[in-house]
């Protein structure tokens, strides 16, 4: 029969494991899908497309058709009177494509084998097998690529017209419909995917050989291991070990307790899901205005909504520039504002161009930490400690146990103090009385989530 | 040879007892937690914009911070800064190697990377004194190709590659600061952890790991895939992530737990993820899919909440907005489109 191209070393029918590429993964289970189907006792008559919608179980109409077209698309099943590759759910007829022609056989056919295909079609004498327009574009275009060595193209075509010929009538007919849905795949009309196209990360991956994880090799009676070989295994291992020590010294948390931290976070955030909460004012996206926008940027007049987000977490309250500016406003009333200083001057550290990191170092050093400072910050003796030591080598990292001690001071001391105090509070129903019209809105459209609840 | 024999004996002991700890703590499923939580309902999205301008497949999007602008890279060989908003194209950048894989906008909106078969990261700055834009540094070092990177700011960058690793760059000095070594297959994709202080990785070793970007260890490593990752992204709340593979199905991992919570997947789809992101909620997550759609996923009561068709090809890259308000799907059809 045909010699096509194959890829080498593609294995037939089995099952799928992790050194698969992907198309292969997905073409074993169409695979399966068609066993099922072409079963004796539980397989479908595909007689029309209809019957092998029904006889899919517990599938609706819509993923049938989907799946149908999948497996049409990647050339399983066709349609015996149209060169595309789709399932539609009218009356017409389909056809199983031969296990010879499965994509899982990695064909690779070459522009050669087309011009021969295309060559012998037109030898033969069948209307049911005259070119189509795209088809006869093919061809005009291969004898021009390929006019060196036409009559070798030539050759081939009218010696398997021939061995055609030969065939029984009913089964050339069926043998002619397959070649066909196999060309389809491999050079679609156009307008059609091709899905024989590869994803070029998988590409790269499908040309190397399988991998051996790197530095662990295990030897064998016929190849022993060099004295660098058990050096590097035994690097490698040692690495491995210390790893998997530093994994066990956490400790777990139950599947039960991170479940409720879940359902609790979901009831905290669910208003501030534009997918799942209609945004106010809407969302740009469809008033085709960019309103929200604006209001989410400005400090002067901040919707309640975010006011109350403030109250999540100290993240929340710093995020939003107009927390931020409240949140100073308190600190400097208590006397502790260098905190929050000390840490935006950290985070700007981690920003600056190498070459300055030590400078900068030594700015934050003089400012909040030094003998003295100008802004003294208030930390344990160990941070301090730790800190000194690390000024000897100044890095972007110099502070971070200073700054994650204190952003946990805050948290636990002056965020929370924040959230208790007049000056939150009344701001948050300071804001609430300016947006009172969104108040009216409420009653308008219920089922909104009441802005004046506790 | 002893050595070596006990040394791996003592690795399968340690890794026996993680395998333990787990089933200690796996007390129950996410699923049966959240079983009286309303169902989120049908979510139908429809198309907002149709960003056109490529001229061939997409690979790769990313949003800025400003939850309107996006940039774009795909195999014609260039890099695209929409406003997606106004669909119009503020920047076309035409890059040295048309196999790109991946692209990112820095969150200062100054700049923007990519990189692809050419193992190279390129940054490329928007703001320029003169008005254009240029490439301000290039990042070699990598031995594979490079699959996904992700600004931490304006001076570093995290990168991962087919070479099997990740490695945080400084940009400035194009030094590679720290590498993390430990996947046995190609890393396919990265998510930062919302306070930047961790990163999770996904490769084709089926795995995931979290990593610690300071001192550059493997913290954690997630089994259970049975097939490439090609897709991670981090829950909002910090504490879990989801991840897109081969095998299609999606699931989630949760961190304190240090195992699989759900997973998400069905009978009838058997094609691979390429790209998945979470709504700001966390209560859907969004999964582009080889077979052109892109599916909504419940992501607390692992049921399909909804599909968004409309490409014509596979859908290679997805994304939602800072502010929640919009997902981006791009595609080999050459499209991007703008859902919400």
């Amino acid at each position: 029969m045909m010699a096509y191209r194959r890829k080498t070393g593609c294995r037939n029918g089995q099952t799928a494991n992790t050194e698969d590429g992907p198309h292969l993964i997905i073409y074993k289970k169409m695979e399966r899908i068609l066993e099922k189907m072409q079963d004796e006792q539980i397989g479908v008559p595909v007689k029309t497309v209809k019957s092998f919608m029904t006889k899919i179980p517990s599938v609706f109409t819509v993923e049938a058709l989907h799946l149908a077209h999948l497996m049409a698309a990647h050339g399983y099943i066709f349609c015996i009177d149209d060169h595309v590759l789709t399932v539609k759910a009218d009356g017409t007829y389909y056809r199983f494509q031969t296990p010879y022609f499965w994509p899982s056989n990695c064909w690779e056919p070459e522009n050669t084998d087309y011009a021969v295909y295309l060559c012998k079609r037109t030898m033969q004498n069948k209307t049911r097998l005259e070119l189509a327009d795209y088809e006869a574009e093919n061809l005009a275009r291969l004898q021009k690529m390929f006019s060196r060595k036409w009559e070798f193209i030539f050759m081939q075509a009218e010696a398997q017209a021939k061995v055609d010929k030969k065939r029984d009538k009913l089964e050339r007919k069926v043998l002619d419909s397959q070649e066909r849905a196999f060309w389809d795949v491999h050079r679609p009309v156009p307008g059609c995917v091709n899905t024989t196209e590869h994803d070029i990360k998988k590409a790269c991956r499908m040309n190397k050989s399988t991998r051996r994880a790197k530095g662990i090799i295990c030897g064998s009676k016929a190849n022993p291991m060099s004295e660098a070989d058990i050096a590097r295994s035994t690097e490698a291992l040692r690495k491995e070990i210390a790893s998997l020590k530093s994994r066990l010294d956490r400790r777990n948390v139950k599947i039960s307790k991170v479940g409720e931290s879940y359902v609790s976070y979901f009831e905290q955030y669910q208003e501030y899901d534009p997918f799942l909460t209609p945004p106010e004012p809407s969302s740009p996206w469809v008033s085709d205005s960019p309103e929200f926008w604006e209001v989410e940027k400005q400090t002067k007049e901040v919707p309640p909504r975010r006011v109350r987000r403030w109250a999540f977490s100290l993240q929340e309250l710093l995020k939003d520039p107009a927390g931020r500016e409240q949140f100073i406003k308190f600190l400097e009333k208590e006397f502790s504002a260098e905190n929050l200083m000390f840490w935006d001057a950290v985070q700007e550290l981690k920003q600056v161009h190498s070459k300055d990191v030590p400078v900068k170092v030594q700015e934050i050093w003089n400012e909040y930490l030094g003998p003295d400072a100008n802004s003294p910050i208030n930390i344990d003796s160990k941070s301090y400690e730790l800190t000194k030591k690390n000024i000897e080598k100044p890095s972007r990292w110099t502070f971070d146990e200073a700054a994650a001690h204190l952003y946990h001071l805050m948290k636990n001391d002056s965020y929370q103090r924040y959230l208790r105090s007049e000056m939150y509070k009344e701001y948050l129903s300071g804001t609430k009385k300016k947006s009172s019209i969104k108040g009216i809105r409420s009653v308008i459209f219920p089922g909104r989530k009441d802005q004046n609840s506790t | 040879m002893n050595e070596l024999d006990n040394l791996r004996q003592e690795a399968e002991t340690l890794k026996s007892a993680i395998r333990d700890a787990r089933k200690a703590a796996c007390d129950t499923n996410l699923v049966q937690v959240t079983v009286n939580m309303e169902p989120v309902g049908r979510i139908q999205m429809r198309t907002r914009r149709t960003l056109r301008g490529h001229l061939a497949k997409i690979y790769a999007m990313h949003w800025g911070s400003e939850s309107r602008y996006l940039v774009s890279a795909s195999q014609d060989g260039k890099l695209i800064v929409w406003d997606a908003y106004t669909t119009n194209k503020v920047h076309a950048i035409p890059l040295r190697s048309s196999w790109v894989m991946t692209c990112a906008y820095a969150s200062s909106g100054s700049y923007v990377a990519c990189g692809g078969l050419d193992n190279i990261c390129s940054i490329y700055s928007l703001k320029t004194r003169e008005g254009n834009v240029r490439v301000s540094r290039e990042l070699p070092g990598h031995t594979g190709y490079l699959s996904c990177c992700r600004f931490l700011d304006d001076n570093q960058i995290v990168t991962s590659s087919g070479d099997m690793t990740c490695a945080l760059w400084d940009i400035e000095t194009g030094q590679q600061c720290t590498l993390f070594t430990g996947h046995t297959g190609d890393v396919m994709s990265l998510s930062l952890s919302p306070d930047v202080r961790t990163f999770v990785s996904g490769a084709c070793d089926a795995s995931s790991k979290l990593w610690d970007i300071r001192d550059g260890m493997c913290k954690q490593t997630f089994p259970g895939h049975e097939s490439d990752i090609n897709a991670v992204t981090f829950f909002p709340n910090g504490y879990a992530f989801a991840t897109g593979s081969d095998d299609a199905t999606c699931r989630l991992f949760d961190i304190r737990a240090d195992q699989e919570l759900a997973m998400y997947s069905h009978d009838n789809i058997i094609c691979g993820i390429t790209s998945v992101a979470f709504s700001k909620s966390g209560r859907l997550l969004m999964a582009g899919y080889d077979d052109f759609n892109c599916n909504v996923w419940d992501s607390m009561k692992a049921e399909r909440a909804g599909v968004l068709a409309g490409h014509d090809n596979r859908v290679s890259c997805l994304g939602v907005t800072e502010d929640g308000m919009a997902i981006a799907t791009g595609s080999w059809d050459s499209f991007l489109k703008i859902w919400n």
